[in-house]
């Protein structure tokens, strides 16, 4: 080696020492420093209302970015009036939306890595219950409290409450969720049958209609259509149909444990005729019914081609929305069909309904009506500058205040359903949509009376419920309708899973829990 | 002696500096790639390998990893999770027992023409024994779960896609390359079209071929009807979804066989062609004495590629199936997806490491095939 070589290689070696110190050294700017805690409640006029529209722009230079599942419904409302919330308070809205199998834990990881990319998520309020005791989202009673135009008291007492947790409220409702059963009136009455009132007859219905002409297109149709992919959202329908078999004595029984001892309420025979029935419909559904989402099975509804489906509100304004349905005037709404034979939660077994065992039966039958889901609901991101958090409730506000949730209700492709006190009183906004008179009371009536059952089942809303339900649930479902377990199978997985889940959360806990959201 | 060489002779000091800066500057030249490798692969390696040994946690304030030791490979084997990655086990009848013993046997005869063959190093032993376990384990996997009231795992369900698809994926890829290489017209324009698929996402090709394997709405439903099919779904049958998925991957991945063997087949020389054509051999005689193992160590390294890239599949089976019916169609990354989606991060890693256990042990199968092939055909 000569000796210029020599030079230019030590040369190099301190270029390279001299890069790497800069780059292990101290960063070029401060790290940031921790936002201050917030020791008092915003200001009533942080939460601007859209009807009484602050002086000024706000929010004027701030961004918020909302995590929502993917569209048309849902989001759609949001990308529509996140403009119109711009023009009113400065605050650019971005709408992100990912499928609604990795919505929790997409919101879950934005917030427990401290990646906070999200200021605000519209969920399911269920899970308020794992991220409010962590921390993860903001209180928002005090900007409630402060917040006149949302007008609050107008929210139905159900919603108000499931969107709480421990007296404080966390989510923003801007959808309320009730199962019903939609049918097609004029199939039914052609064929002199009457809405199911229990989930036999909804089989027997189903059945007798199955492979008829119901659209006039020369073709055989389906007598039923409940979704049943999996990842999607079936695991909703069997509670559906197994609530009325299983909770009987009124809404603080709830339908998915034991409450004296934390045990499912799956292994018996209640759970598993709601299996049988629910795999049933099956034979009266689509071919490939085992791999449609709720949009298929809502589609092929409103094109004429089911007699009987359960769906969740929207079903009501897309079926008068002329560009997409064929079954204007002929849809049909219910509360969800019951059953005349109930658990005996002793035994385990199936017992008529009678005074003692039904108390709240209609002629004879027993509804528990299942408040599915909750409805979507907007929480804040407790992580982010305090200028975010404001804005990013003032929009949630301002997309569930009177002025844009009762017209955004009433257009079935918002996906939110009616979830104020007021938007089940009055009739015009509905008629004003192309509702009939009959039909909007109809449709109406079939929510409310739901929601005024005393035997309404609410919602699983404990912690881990996400792994219960969407994970465990999801997955045992989908083997059974595939045909891979037999009932009892299922029922004895299920239970096996739900008991696993219970022990490693701590049983006494999520006890305490169940009982607190069934208000015992 | 040169007298020139003499003036730069070094001193003592000198050559010490030079040979310590030689070393130094080797080792301090190549350690900034060492760390980006290290922190890019290596790290994330570990890390996974840590976080399937824990069990994920919300915690106030953030998260905790709770260390589990084997508990999420435990699951996967012998609890909650063993039907999902292994399958549901049949119970063994006489045929099972003499497939398995077939397989047994050759794996056997494999295993005694080494040792009988007077170059038997321990290394070699060693990997021959680990190869002859794991094909039998695999083996008796496959006999119980494949039929007879069985059902496939996950881990068998992603076997079936690698070794199915990339069967036909070489056949008509290399079938493709040969028709393209003749002198036929618009083989230009073809060469395009058959490159297409691959240049689609994988998530449109999927749901691409939802739409197609639609029997009540997709663009073939008169076709459908004319057969007789309109009330039958191809998703309703395990086998009837995994064959789905099959015809969508095989439709996406063999332009990329072509692509290669075209270009194999035309960097061929010709004049062994020109030979033997004079020598009077037919097309076939050419294609197995001249063409094949021309093409065999292009073949054999593609072939490779396909296989680690296979294992990983999970657009098509997401977007069609949903996985289902069931948990029929779910492939290895899909089942650490939706347990990844589920937050069990640590069952999650657990199936992803065993992912890259089988990538590896049948990636380390292929390598030694290719190098003793390659070796026969030059």
């Amino acid at each position: 080696m000569n000796s210029k070589n020599m030079l230019f290689k030590i040369l190099s070696l301190m270029i390279v020492f001299g890069i790497l110190l800069t780059a292990c050294g101290a960063p070029a700017t401060p790290a940031p420093t921790e936002a201050p805690a917030i020791t008092e409640a915003p200001a009533a006029t942080d939460a601007p209302a859209a009807t009484e529209a602050p002086a000024g722009k706000i929010y004027d230079g701030v961004t918020i970015d909302i995590l929502t599942f993917v569209g048309p419904q849902v989001a759609e409302p949001l990308q529509r009036r996140g403009p119109d919330f711009t023009e009113l308070t400065g605050a650019t809205v971005n709408i992100i939306t990912v499928p609604n199998s990795e919505l929790y834990q997409k919101v879950l990881t934005d917030a427990v890595s401290g990646t906070n990319a999200y200021d605000g998520y519209l969920f399911a309020p269920a899970w308020v219950v794992d991220f409010a005791p962590a921390g993860l989202i903001e209180d928002l009673t005090p900007y409630v409290e402060a917040d006149a135009a949302l007008e609050w008291d107008d929210v139905a007492p159900f919603f108000r409450d499931f969107n709480s947790y421990g007296g404080k409220v966390y989510s923003i409702p801007l959808d309320g969720d009730m199962h019903m059963v939609y049918y097609r009136i004029d199939s039914l009455e052609e064929a002199g049958l009457e809405p199911p009132k229990t989930w036999d007859d909804y089989l027997a219905v189903a059945k007798a209609l199955h492979g008829k002409d119901l659209n006039g297109d020369g073709e055989g149709d389906y007598g039923s259509c409940i979704s049943k992919a999996p990842g999607q959202q079936a695991y909703w329908w069997i509670w559906s149909i197994a609530a009325p078999y299983i909770q009987s004595q009124g809404t603080s029984q709830g339908p998915f444990f034991n409450t004296t001892d934390m045990t499912p309420l799956v292994n018996n025979d209640a759970f598993k005729r709601a299996l049988e029935v629910y795999k049933e419909t099956g034979l009266y559904g689509p071919p490939d019914e085992t791999n449609q989402g709720v949009g298929d099975s809502r589609g092929l509804f409103l094109q004429g081609r089911c007699a009987l489906t359960m769906d969740w509100g929207d079903i009501g304004p897309l079926a008068i929305d002329p560009a997409n349905s064929k079954v204007i005037d002929k849809t049909g709404a219910i509360s969800n069909p019951g059953s005349t034979e109930v658990l005996d939660w002793e035994t385990g077994k199936l017992v008529p309904c009678d005074a003692t065992t039904c108390p709240y039966a209609v002629d004879g039958v027993n509804h528990a009506p299942f408040a599915s889901f909750g409805g979507w609901a907007g929480a804040v991101n407790a992580a982010v500058d305090q200028k975010e958090k404001d804005a990013a409730y003032a929009f949630f506000s301002y997309m569930a205040q009177p002025a844009q949730s009762n017209a955004d209700v009433v257009v079935g492709a918002t996906g939110y359903n009616p979830f104020r006190i007021s938007q089940f009183e009055n009739l015009q906004p509905w008629i004003d949509a192309g509702f009939s008179q009959v039909a909007a009371e109809q449709y109406l009536n079939g929510i409310k009376e739901s929601f005024d059952s005393p035997n309404m089942a609410a919602d699983l809303r404990i912690p881990k419920n996400h792994e219960y339900i969407q994970v465990e649930l999801d997955r045992i479902l989908a083997e059974y309708i595939a045909g891979n377990l037999t009932t009892d199978e299922a029922a004895q997985q299920l239970y096996d899973a739900w008991e696993a889940i219970t022990e490693e959360a701590g049983r006494e806990q999520q006890l305490d829990f169940y009982k607190g959201t069934l208000g015992q | 002696m040169d007298t020139k060489h003499e003036e730069f002779q070094p001193s003592r000091l000198h050559t010490i500096i030079s040979s310590a800066t030689d070393r130094l500057a080797s080792s301090v030249f190549i350690l900034p790639t060492v760390l980006a490798l290290l922190f890019l692969s290596i790290f994330p390696l570990i890390a996974s390998l840590y976080v399937s040994l824990a069990k994920f946690d919300i915690a106030p304030g953030g998260f905790k990893f709770t260390f589990v030791g084997l508990k999420n490979y435990k699951e996967l084997f012998t609890g909650s999770e063993g039907t999902h990655f292994l399958g549901k086990f049949a119970p063994s009848t006489p045929l099972t027992w003499i497939v398995f013993g077939v397989v047994v046997i050759a794996l056997a005869v494999f295993l005694a023409r080494y040792l009988l063959n007077g170059k038997v190093s321990m290394g070699g032993l060693m990997g021959r024994i680990f190869l002859t376990l794991g094909l039998g384990l695999l083996s008796w996997m496959l006999v119980h779960t494949l039929w007879n009231g069985g059902r496939l795992g996950t881990a068998s369900t992603t076997l079936v896609y690698v070794f199915v698809g990339i069967f036909f994926q070489y056949i008509l890829g290399l079938g493709l390359a040969l028709l393209t290489v003749q002198n036929l017209p618009g083989r230009r324009f073809f060469r395009v079209i058959f490159l297409l698929p691959m240049m689609i996402t994988p998530v449109g090709v999927a749901y691409m071929f939802r739409m197609l394997t639609d029997t009540s709405k997709g663009p073939f439903t008169p076709i459908w009807q004319a057969l007789g099919l309109i009330d039958f779904s191809w998703v309703n049958n395990a086998w009837g979804a995994r064959t789905a998925i099959l015809i969508g991957d095989v439709w996406q991945w063999t332009p990329f066989m072509f692509i290669v063997l075209v270009a194999a087949l035309e960097s061929q020389p010709t004049e062994p062609i020109e030979a033997a054509t004079v020598d009077g051999a037919n097309s076939w005689q050419i294609f197995q004495h001249i063409t094949w193992p021309a093409i065999l160590p292009v073949s054999m390294t593609l072939i490779l590629i396909r296989l680690i890239e296979a294992f990983k599949i999970v657009d098509l089976p997401n977007v069609m199936t949903n996985g289902g019916p069931g948990t029929a169609t779910q492939s290895l990354t899909y089942h650490a997806y939706i347990n990844w989606r589920a937050l069990d991060l640590g069952a999650s890693g657990a199936v992803a490491y065993m992912l890259l256990f089988l990538v590896t042990f049948f990636s380390m199968i292929f390598v030694n095939l290719i190098r003793q092939r390659t070796v026969e055909a030059l």
